[in-house]
Order: structure tokens, then C-alpha cells, then sequence
């Protein structure tokens, strides 16, 4: 069926015929075509990651099975099941999904092609860490990959949105946990250097830990912040699903209901609510971990234009980068929703894999100052200069010799990529705007 | 690809040495286009152009020829166009146009057929092979630069002005034929605008620079709306002036 196609954020659809596969031989078919081909799942990338234009879009929701789970925690998934539907199952169980970024509503595929990380990276790493194995559908044949079966594809998968092939079953290693509370400490900060120093002094001492800046307010208190950090309960037994959303966004917003002044309005009383400082305040997982999906399809309140997420990871030594990314934005007026800010711990070896030790600062800005369009080019440049990059899954607007400068690797990526795909059929209008396939 | 701020990567324009055109390539290259495709009469003005798009950013330029005088050859020189870029088209821009001091002609019928077909044979035959191509590609975007004359057509310049308002009124129908398909149409009207089509022609109320219509029309890229302005105001003063009674418009268009 032929459908326009955007990802999150809204901005720069395109049409394409979008089908639902159920098992690998037809991806194998539809692989073998003329068309562009690229992998979706549940469309939560912001940008044009998971489109293409002309071409077949591939929705992964046919793969839905979820094995049993193991006594050690391990289960076999198909790529189109969401981190949703696997807690649900999962968490009764007392499993946990070892890494979940801000949202649930992403399929176990797509976690796998924007190699996601969540509010434990510090210490757990991004989701590549705990696959074990999973099977990728390219025009050239199905591959079984894993850390010792085809190691450089199988890593290469990873971050590559969706530019290796399709992915159709994954095998993750669980995480046990005994409780589904969160046991959350809260402290709250008047300027960015003091959360900075408390996040590099004690982050080691939390499994989660990310911070909200404030990016609207001027002056002295430019990146004052909210530090929460927490870990699973320990033994109480309760073991409940997240509950759906019971409430949603019916219509798309009239332009400009989040504007520099509703924006600076929400943050203040976003800031008053939180405690200067507690401790030990129990949580439940979707409070914790997914705030925004208690309100379904939120992203139209950013109005027709849509909205950019811009996130971007710079390391440690490049710190200042982010202090100065905040000024800018506060300078600009471009106003920015819930940054977020948090500590990466180690890579991984797949190249094209957002994070990076250091930093990572991401920020929600609406389409519609014509302001923006040059503070964001500016702010490349600086994360450039600080050996940093933009997060691939987020974006919507970088340049392609930018993307180059920022992923050092993507050349090695697309020449891995031509050898299992020559024809160049595996492409998104991210990688056509990009040149992710051109290297 | 274009990006989330309707900044385009690739371009092609048809009438690539008008002014107009040349001073919207210019700010689309500053700001993300890198391929661009400029189609026209003059090669030593296409060379020219393709000059100054490389300034300001482009990294590859193509130049196309073609004769507007020739509907039928519209769609080669579309294809060509599209050949000569290798890759999906962010942005078409159509700037064919002849406006010329329609005083000496007017009673020449195969003059008044040349404006008929420079100002709406050819694009019209153009703009169904770009509805075509675009389609099939999922996206793009057609970017049509009428006139705020063909709001109110002059008795000066009716040729023209004429030949405008038939592209005009089909643009709107055009672009509500793309609903769905992922392809957007807008139409630009500019006010009296200073440039080599208008040297010599004595300056009306509300005259801009082509700069100003460039700037106006990267801001209209952005939001969308199917009518860009320039300058906007006139969207309002053509609301009035598109009413008056006909004895007080010869007067008020007179002047």
C-alpha cells in the first residue's frame, strides 16, 4: 500500500509502498527486487532513518513471536516484537530488557539498527552488548550472526539503521530483576557545573542516572537541573506489566502551542516539582523509565511543522561543548523541551554505534524559528571540533560531509555494506541524504 | 534529500540564468544544497550561474538546454535534467518566462502565441513530465514562480500577465492532484521585482530586489503554504485590488 511515511518528529515525509512480511522468504523476495528497501518498526526514529522514497519500506511488525525465556534469562524474539510487548511478558517473569531508551513503543529490530542506549549505558553499555546472535535478511542470502558467526556484520548491524538488510529474530540476554519498582534519589541543581561534577563524582554508584536541564531560562540560571538516579528494588515480589496509556494527543496541535513561552512555563514548574534532595523514592518502570509514553502520540502537540530532537555525545575532554551548546540555545531562543542529559560509559565495536564515552545532551526543538536551522550547523561544528557526533537515529538535518566527520568509521561501514548488498538496494532517505551507502 | 527544514540537497532549475532563480540557488546552496541542475536558452548565462551556485556551496553543476518556444520538447529537456543529477530531486524550480514591452507587439499574432507558449505551453507541458517523475520518486517538491500580476492581469503587460494567470489558476489545481502522492507544489507571486526581465520598466508600489523574493521564498519553503508572497503584504493588497470595479483598476494599474 502506498503510504506517506515520517519518522517521530514529523518533518520530511515520503511516499513509499509499505508491506508486512511474516517470514524471511518473502524479505528475501522483496530484497531481490529493483527497489529501494529499508526495515521500519514502530517509526520511532525522529528523522527519515526508517523511509524511503519510491521505494518498499519494509514494517518488521510480521516477526512477532517471543520464545520462552530461559532459566538463564535468554530469549529468542522476532525483530517486530516492541520492548512493550517483551516487558510484558517478561517482567512477571522477573526479567527486565537490559537496556530500554525513553520510550517502550520500539521494536526489539529497530533497537537493534539504532543500537539504543537507556539511562544505565554508564555502566551496561548500549543494547549490541547484550544481543547474542540475530538473524539479518540481505539481498545476498539470511545471515545467523554473532559475536563469533560473521563478527564484523553482525557488529556492523548495529547503529546502521537498518542499511545491512532486515532484520528478522533476535536472541537477548535479560536482566533479572526482583522487584518492578525503581528505588529513585532526586537532587536538584542550580547550574550545569554543579550536575555535571555530582554526575561524574557518583553516576558509578547507580545502575540509571540521567539529568533534565533547563534550556530556556537566561542568565544565572542557564542549566540549572534535575539528577535523577536510582536502581532496581530488591525483593518485594510485586512483578506488574507497564500499564498502556490511558490518555493520548487526538488531533494534531495547532503551530506554535509549544513556544519559547508555554516551553519556558513548563520547565519552571518541571523544575519547582522536584525535591532539592530525596532519596530512595520508589518508582514504577514507566515512570521511571518511559515518562512520555503515558501520553500517546505526544509528538503532536509540536504542531503541522513538526519537531528535530537533536542529540549529540561528545567525550569527556569535550565537555565544555556542552555547556556551551545550552548557552547557545538559551542565547537563540530556540526553545528546547526536556534536554537530557547523561554519561555514556564504553563503546562498542560496531562502527557506526552512537555512543561514545563522555557526554550525551539531547534536546526537543520545534520546526519553525528560522533561527534554527544555523544554531544547529553551528552546534555541529563545535561537537565536530570536540571529536563528538549526532545521534543518526535522531536526526533529521545534518549535512553529509558533517556525517563523515562524525562517524570516522563510515567508510570502512560501506564498503562491508557493498559486499553484501552491491546493487546499493538497502537505503533510506536518511542514507540518500546522508550518503551513508557512499561512505 | 531535503531535511526536516525543507532545506534541499538537489535541485534543478528550469530557466536556470533568471534572476529570480539565481538568487534563490544562491541561499539553497549556502544553506544544504550541494547538486544542482540549471536548464536554459543561454549556455554563456547557464555557465555563469553554475559559477556562482559552486561559490556558494554547490559541489556539482549540471546545464541543460532547451528552448521554451518548443512544448513538445519540454519533457527531454525534463529528463535530461533528471539524467544529468543521478540522484532523487529535492526541489524543481520553474522560472521559464518571457515578459518583454508587450507595446510593440501586441498586435502581432505570432508574438502573442510566442508569450502564450513561453509563459504556459512550456511550463505546462514541463510540469506534467515533473508530476510524473516526482510522483514515482515518493517525494519532492515543485516550486512554480508566477506573478502577483496574474492575480489582476494589466492592460500593459496582458500577454504576459495572461499567460501567468493560466499557469497560476492550473498550479492550484496541480498541486491538489499531489494530496497523498508526497510531492508538494507552491506558486510564488512577486511584486514588481527589480531585474534584468524589468530594466527599463518604470517601478511600482511595493517593488522588491530579487533578493527579497528569495528570502521570501526559503521562509515559504520551510512552512509549506501553498502561496509564497513577495513581498507579503501584497497578498493583501491583491485582495483589494483583485475586487475593484474595472474603471477604477484601469486608473489605479494606469499609473
Amino acid at each position: 500500500m502506498k503510504t506517506r511515511l515520517t519518522g517521530w518528529g514529523r518533518t520530511a515525509g515520503s511516499v513509499a509502498e509499505l508491506v508486512r512480511p511474516t517470514n524471511e522468504t518473502e524479505v528475501a523476495d522483496l530484497l531481490g527486487g529493483p527497489r529501494a528497501v529499508i526495515a521500519r518498526g514502530l517509526g520511532r526514529s525522529y528523522g527519515d532513518a526508517a523511509q524511503v522514497g519510491g521505494g518498499l519500506v519494509v514494517d518488521n511488525r510480521g516477526f512477532d513471536a517471543i520464545s520462552p525465556i530461559g532459566a538463564d534469562g535468554v530469549v529468542t524474539v522476532g525483530a517486530g516484537v516492541s520492548i512493550d510487548e517483551l516487558l510484558a511478558v517478561s517482567i512477571p517473569l522477573g526479567w527486565f530488557v537490559p537496556v530500554t531508551p525513553g520510550t517502550r513503543q520500539v521494536t526489539i529490530g529497530g533497537a537493534v539498527a539504532a543500537d539504543v542506549h537507556g539511562k544505565n549505558h554508564h555502566v551496561d553499555g548500549s543494547f549490541a552488548v547484550h544481543v547474542r546472535s540475530m538473524r539479518l535478511v540481505t539481498p545476498t542470502g539470511v545471515h545467523a550472526l554473532s559475536r563469533t558467526s560473521e563478527p564484523a556484520l553482525f557488529w556492523a548491524t548495529f547503529g546502521a539503521m537498518g542499511l545491512t538488510g532486515v532484520v528478522s529474530e533476535v536472541t537477548l540476554e535479560l536482566l533479572a530483576i526482583e522487584s518492578d519498582r525503581v528505588l529513585v534519589d532526586t537532587d536538584r541543581f542550580d547550574d550545569l557545573d554543579a550536575v555535571m561534577a555530582a554526575m561524574v563524582e557518583g553516576d558509578e554508584r547507580y545502575r540509571y542516572s540521567v539529568a533534565w536541564v533547563d534550556c530556556t531560562s537566561r542568565g544565572q540560571r542557564t542549566g540549572r537541573s534535575i539528577l535523577t538516579r536510582g536502581d532496581h528494588a530488591a525483593g518485594d515480589g510485586a512483578r506488574r506489566a507497564p500499564r498502556p496509556a490511558r490518555l493520548a494527543v487526538p488531533f494534531t496541535a495547532p503551530g506554535g502551542l509549544l513556544n519559547p513561552f508555554t516551553i519556558a512555563a513548563f520547565n519552571e514548574l518541571w523544575f519547582r516539582r522536584a525535591p532539592r534532595h530525596r532519596e530512595g523514592a520508589p518508582e514504577s518502570i514507566s515512570a521511571f523509565f518511559h515518562p512520555l509514553d503515558g501520553l500517546g502520540n505526544w509528538n503532536r502537540l509540536y504542531g503541522p511543522r513538526g519537531f528535530v530532537q537533536y542529540q549529540f555525545a561528545v567525550p569527556d575532554a569535550g565537555a565544555a561543548t556542552v555547556a556551551e551548546a545550552i548557552h547557545r540555545l538559551a542565547q537563540s531562543r530556540a526553545p528546547s523541551f526536556l534536554a537530557v542529559l547523561k554519561r555514556f560509559g564504553a563503546a562498542n565495536p560496531a562502527p557506526l554505534s552512537f555512543p561514545q564515552p563522555g557526554w550525551t545532551l539531547a534536546l526537543d526543538l520545534p520546526v519553525g524559528s528560522a533561527a534554527l536551522a544555523p544554531l544547529l550547523d553551528e552546534l555541529d561544528e563545535l561537537v565536530v571540533a570536540a571529536g563528538g557526533r549526532v545521534y543518526l537515529a535522531k536526526d533529521a538535518r545534518l549535512a553529509p560531509e558533517t556525517a563523515r566527520a562524525m562517524y570516522p568509521r563510515l567508510a570502512e561501514f560501506a564498503a562491508l555494506a557493498d559486499t553484501i548488498d552491491p546493487e546499493r538496494r538497502l537505503t533510506s532517505d536518511l542514507a540518500r541524504r546522508l550518503h551513508l551507502r557512499e561512505g | 534529500m531535503e531535511n526536516a527544514f525543507g532545506q534541499p540537497q538537489s535541485i534543478i532549475v528550469l530557466g536556470g540564468s533568471s534572476d529570480i532563480a539565481r538568487a534563490i540557488v544562491k541561499k539553497l546552496c549556502a544553506a544544504r544544497a550541494q547538486s544542482v541542475v540549471l536548464a536554459g536558452r543561454n549556455q554563456t548565462l547557464l555557465d555563469e550561474a553554475a559559477a556562482e551556485a559552486r561559490d556558494y556551496g554547490a559541489t556539482t553543476t549540471h546545464t541543460v538546454r532547451f528552448e521554451a518556444t518548443e512544448p513538445l520538447d519540454a519533457a527531454r529537456a525534463v529528463s535530461a535534467c533528471f539524467e544529468a543529477l543521478g540522484e532523487p530531486v529535492d526541489l524543481v524550480i520553474v522560472a521559464v518566462g518571457l515578459l518583454g514591452r508587450q507595446l510593440e507587439y501586441e498586435d502581432d499574432p505570432t508574438m502573442a502565441a510566442t508569450m502564450a507558449t513561453v509563459n504556459y505551453a512550456w511550463p505546462v507541458a514541463a510540469l506534467s513530465e515533473l508530476r510524473r517523475r516526482l510522483v514515482a520518486q515518493g517525494h519532492g517538491r515543485i516550486l512554480v514562480l508566477s506573478s502577483v500580476a496574474a492575480i489582476r492581469v494589466r492592460r500593459v503587460s496582458y500577454l504576459y500577465s495572461g499567460a501567468k494567470a493560466g499557469l497560476d489558476r492550473l498550479c492550484d489545481g496541480l498541486a491538489d492532484s499531489l494530496a497523498g502522492t508526497g510531492v508538494t507544489l507552491q506558486i510564488v507571486r512577486p511584486g514588481f521585482v527589480r531585474s534584468k526581465m524589468t530594466a527599463g520598466e518604470p517601478e511600482i508600489p511595493f517593488s522588491t530586489g530579487v533578493n527579497e523574493v528569495a528570502d521570501n521564498v526559503l521562509r515559504g519553503l520551510a512552512s509549506e503554504s501553498r502561496v509564497i508572497w513577495s513581498p507579503p503584504i501584497l497578498r493583501v493588497v491583491f485582495f483589494v485590488l483583485r475586487h475593484l470595479p474595472a474603471p477604477i483598476w484601469r486608473r489605479v494599474a494606469n499609473r
